[in-house]
């Protein structure tokens, strides 16, 4: 066994290891749960891109490890919890199909992104294939929970664990310049998001999102 | 004629060895639980004990009520010697299989849910229909496991497969770690661990193993015990033999690869029945309408590894 087929091994061992917390995501019922797996898969990306970047040598994949290990694994999930408790959401996953259904999906779709990644990339080499086929399957299970979870906090993680998906995609593919930016513009996306459930939970509250409204209801005015 | 001593030899070891491995199982729980526990050669002494008392059977138990402690412990026996413990030389290899093993399981399972029901009491059908429902999903997942682990070493024979790890073509294979964590929540399931079952309760509601022995005494209960554990240091050294097979001794190994292997074996199944006790202190029972989901996802990782067989083109 060559350095080679280590390097292929272990790369492998963790683009799986994403898949799993993936697969994972949709097994769980607790919201906290659900974030606190997001952020073990956020952790096993980074471990991947960092992997990525000692294999490919390639200096600008440890920012993508950086950005996922800081932002995704530790600020968000820190950001879910406390968004949470601040607004007192129900911590059940609200599911709109039976978790057993949700993950035989999730295997069906795992084996339909690898039936159209291996044909597809016939002539690249065997580690795309099979980071294709695995990112593939990542992205294919964010967007399963997207539809399948009716709570916005649960879509929201499905929504960064198909993001997951595509920088393992970006990460595992040698010469891939934009990563960096792209895995950035993506992190806004998700902050957007974020922002997006807050300001629907105000409007929620007060009927609007206009800041005025909401200072009215403030104890300390009067 | 050294090949059938082994023989012999393991097929004693793996009866000896049991009690004393669920023995520690307990210890090491009873001390994370800040208790002090029993010695861990406690279930010999109740064994020994339930030997000697009279075995006393239901009026409406018919033959099979009888039987099944017999067919149950043999079955369970049985399916232990298959499993190389501390060498593959064995005069059973060619004749052990891993479907074989999942069939002698069904066997014993079969009967003891059989004699569940046999006497009439509401607990031993409900046990019955409980173990029926898991087995249902169990077995399927342990076939699963079985698949994988023969399409990648070629073999359904647990020799075969431990000589094929043991021969370095296999590396960190992503489908041997699906398969190894399938195979570990079939154990977990299969022998009625927590978080499916509780091996030491005796609350209705959530006994399942327990309710449909309930009505045992004497010497059949004992069997029964026995073949509970028997088959949790069977899953014990099926896992550390197919996963871990370093240091087993290969056909024509010497006296002192036995000693080895033999040293190594002990220490693999204590390391796991440890890594048991440790898991079922940290985790709480599952709902029954739960299980499905559990074994489920024993199921579709076993799935799993299969597909990333061929992605790996290890096939």
């Amino acid at each position: 066994m060559g350095a080679g087929q280590i390097s292929y091994d272990v790369a492998h061992l963790i683009g799986a290891t994403v898949l799993m917390a993936g697969l994972q995501l949709l097994y769980q019922r607790r919201l906290f749960a659900v974030i606190n797996t997001f952020a073990f898969q956020a952790l096993a990306l980074a471990a991947a891109a960092g992997w990525q970047a000692h294999v490919q040598d390639a200096p600008h994949l440890y920012v993508t490890a950086g950005i996922a290990l800081v932002f995704k694994a530790m600020i968000v999930p820190f950001a879910l919890h406390w968004l949470i408790e601040k607004l007192g959401i129900h911590r059940s996953v609200e599911t709109a199909m039976s978790i057993g259904w949700t993950m035989m999906a999730g295997v069906a779709l795992v084996a339909l992104s690898i039936l159209l990644v291996l044909p597809v990339t016939a002539n690249a080499a065997a580690l795309t294939r099979e980071s294709l086929a695995l990112a593939m399957s990542v992205v294919l299970i964010g967007l399963l929970m997207m539809i399948t979870r009716r709570n916005a906090v649960t879509q929201v993680v499905g929504f960064m664990a198909l993001e997951n998906g595509l920088i393992l995609a970006a990460v595992s593919a040698k010469g891939m310049p934009l990563v960096v930016e792209i895995s950035v513009a993506f992190s806004v996306l998700v902050a957007m998001t974020l922002f997006g459930i807050f300001f629907f939970r105000i409007r929620e509250r007060f009927d609007t999102l206009d800041i005025n409204d909401v200072e009215t209801y403030r104890g300390d005015r009067q | 004629m050294i090949e059938l001593l082994i023989e012999v030899a393991q097929v004693f070891l793996v009866v000896a060895l049991a009690p004393l491995v669920t023995g520690w199982v307990r210890l090491v729980k009873a001390r994370l639980q800040g208790r002090i526990g029993a010695s861990p050669i406690q279930p010999y002494r109740d064994l020994y004990r339930l030997l000697q008392q009279e075995a006393v059977v239901a009026h409406s138990a018919s033959w099979l009520f009888r039987a099944a402690p017999y067919v149950t412990f043999s079955a369970v026996w049985l399916a232990a010697v298959l499993i190389p413990t501390f060498t593959t030389d064995l005069v059973l290899a060619p004749a052990a299989d891993l479907i074989a093993l999942v069939a002698l399981l069904g066997v014993a399972r079969f009967w003891t849910a059989l004699a569940g029901m046999d006497v009439g009491t509401a607990f031993g059908g409900l046990g019955a229909s409980r173990e029926m429902l898991i087995a249902s999903l169990a077995e399927p997942a342990m076939l699963m496991v079985t698949f994988s682990l023969s399409l990648v070493s070629g073999s359904t024979a647990p020799s075969q497969i431990i000589a094929f790890v043991l021969s370095g073509s296999v590396g960190i294979e992503v489908s041997m770690g699906l398969a190894l964590a399938a195979l570990v929540m079939v154990a977990v399931a299969e022998n009625g661990r927590i978080p499916i079952d509780n091996p030491s309760t005796h609350l209705e509601l959530t006994m399942v193993h327990e309710a449909m022995v309930l009505e045992y005494s004497g010497r059949h209960l004992a069997l029964m015990e026995a073949a509970g554990m028997v088959r949790l240091t069977l899953f014990l050294a099926l896992i550390g033999a197919l996963f871990a097979p370093w240091g087993i001794a290969q056909p024509g190994a010497g006296a002192t690869e036995m000693a080895l292997g033999l040293g190594v074996f002990l220490a693999k199944s204590f390391a796991l029945a440890s890594a048991l006790a440790v898991f079922e202190t940290g985790i709480a029972k599952m709902r029954v309408f739960r299980y499905a989901d559990f074994l489920g996802g024993a199921l579709l990782l076993g799935l799993l590894a299969t597909i990333f067989l061929y992605v790996s083109e290890a096939v």
